[in-house]
């Protein structure tokens, strides 16, 4: 039975040769790195350059009665902009273009990931580290720099007696450091496992259809099945890029306002 | 079960190769790290520089655009407002100036029917005054015949009895009796 | 049965860490209850709570994916 299933062709079955990074350009060694233009690479411009064309001919139409992409561009705009000035107040707002980017960067790369043969940037811990380090280091420099040494009292929520603090001080600074881990680790599973689920239905329906017999019958079910499947990716590439840009807001909320 | 033994044997094989599972395989770190700084940064760069002021401005300008419009709107309502109550104004002060004009006409025929009034009045004071004289000139007269005709009459009716009296006795007890009457 | 005894018993211990998902899913889908049950009372406070409702599931959600991975990790690494 196995030997049927593995007769259809490894790669319909094997959920995991998604996320196989292929080398598609050699850029030669810098310093002790060999560094390589990927297919990861490739997705990721594509995805970037979509933004840059959709947001781009929005803000080059400038109508006072907006055009339907133009109206779409408006809307991103005034989403993000909405969600800063609603957990980080208008000060929030200094980082808007951060925020902006982080979440279009990761909301075109989560759907463009959806698309048959496309390649998820977002499903490589090598991506969403780097990004969840680089909100964490602008909070942190960003607190210093606007609070001075009040930034620490992040760590020391008030109105606590004092033999509490013994305890509360390692909480708080252990749930700062993990925050990137868990804030990269949380896109980077979500991408992962979703992609892995539609990847396996879909697989399913092709290996149980070349079975033949009963199977066929099957077939159908676990094709609907990834269709569904489908369906709640794609709420969960706009999801997870909306917590990102959340999760990243309220951090800013906290170098902003140190003292909660 | 199926499944779970192709991915022990999937596994297996990726185990072999040396490299696993691909997002834990550290070969394209330095490529992936490198080319989402360079990718990352550029598109921040456009967005902040470029696009985003520019999308910001339309909106900008739109909502101004629309609290200008609206301002003109407020004003010319104001007009219009302004303008309903110099009309009603004006159409008080005409009411009034006709009052007054109807007040003065009315005043003015009041007076003429007075004096109207008065000269008829007059007139027919004269000539009722005329009336009443010729009335008692008419009665006087025909009293002074009644006494006349009752001396006559009584006379008369004196004669057929055979009596006689002097005509200034019969002449007193008639008055007498008239003036009783 | 043939095979690695020690390929074998990956498989039970990313299955076994695979269970930590379980929590995740109970603590997702008691923020979802208690974020509608709340919203049926009080609808019009609902739309002001979507952000603590998504921050709270983020970080629910973020202890299974935590799990996930430690069994990707002992499954592929």
């Amino acid at each position: 039975m196995l030997e049927k299933f593995r007769g259809v062709g490894q790669v319909a079955i094997d959920p995991i040769h998604q996320f196989q990074v292929q080398k598609w350009l050699d850029l030669g060694t810098f310093g002790n790195q060999h560094l390589y233009f990927t297919n990861a690479t490739g997705f990721m411009l594509l995805s970037s350059a979509l933004i840059v064309l959709l947001f781009g001919y929005a803000a080059s139409r400038g109508k006072i009665v907006p055009s339907r992409i133009q109206s779409i561009g408006e809307l991103g705009y005034g989403f993000i902009a909405d969600m800063i000035r609603s957990i980080a107040g208008e000060e929030g707002l200094k980082f808007f273009p951060f925020v902006f980017t982080l979440f279009f960067f990761i909301f075109a790369a989560n759907v463009l990931g959806l698309v048959p043969y496309a390649f998820t940037t977002t499903s490589h811990i090598a991506v969403t580290l780097p990004l969840a380090l680089l909100v964490i280091s602008v909070v942190i420099i960003y607190g210093f720099y606007k609070n001075g040494f009040r930034f620490l009292k992040l760590f020391m929520p008030s109105g606590a007696p004092w033999w509490v603090y013994f305890l509360l001080i390692p909480i708080e600074v252990i749930s700062f450091l993990v925050r990137p881990l868990t804030l990269s680790l949380r896109l980077f599973g979500n991408m992962l496992a979703g992609h892995i689920v539609l990847k396996l239905f879909a697989g399913f329906a092709v290996s149980l259809f070349a079975a033949g017999g009963m199977y066929i019958l099957l077939a159908p079910l676990a094709f609907v099945m990834g269709v569904v499947m489908n369906a709640l990716e794609f709420l969960v590439a706009g999801l997870q890029a909306y917590i990102f840009a959340m999760l990243t807001c309220v951090y800013i909320n906290d170098a902003l306002h140190p003292a909660h | 079960m199926t499944l779970i033994a192709i991915a022990a044997e999937t596994a297996a094989q990726h185990g072999s190769e040396g490299g696993a599972f691909p997002p834990f395989d550290p070969w394209h770190f330095p490529s992936q790290i490198f080319f989402l700084t360079i990718i990352f940064t550029a598109l921040y760069l456009l967005l902040s520089r470029f696009i985003l002021p520019r999308l910001g401005g339309v909106l900008e300008h739109r909502e101004s655009t629309i609290a200008n419009n609206l301002d003109e709107a407020a004003r010319m309502n104001d007009q219009a407002v302004e303008a309903q109550n110099a009309v009603a104004v004006s159409i008080a002060q005409a009411q009034a100036n006709a009052r007054e004009t109807a007040g003065k006409a009315r005043l003015k025929i009041d007076q003429s029917i007075a004096i109207e009034t008065a000269k008829i009045d007059a007139e027919l004071d004269t000539k009722l005054s005329n009336a009443e004289a010729r009335i008692s000139d008419l009665r006087d007269e025909a009293m002074k015949n009644v006494e006349s005709i009752a001396t006559d009459a009584a006379s008369n009716i004196l004669a057929k009895f055979d009596t006689n009296a002097p005509k200034a006795d019969i002449g007193n007890a008639v008055k007498s009796a008239l003036v009783g009457s | 049965m043939d095979g690695n005894i020690v390929e074998g018993l990956k498989l039970v211990g990313a299955g076994l860490a695979a269970i930590g998902m379980n929590g995740a899913a109970i603590g997702v889908g008691r923020i979802f209850a208690s974020y509608i049950e709340a919203a049926m009372r009080n609808p019009s406070a609902a739309p002001s709570q979507t952000g603590n409702l998504f921050v709270g599931m983020a970080l629910a959600e973020a202890m299974g994916i935590f799990s996930l991975v430690i069994a990707m990790i002992i499954l592929f690494g």
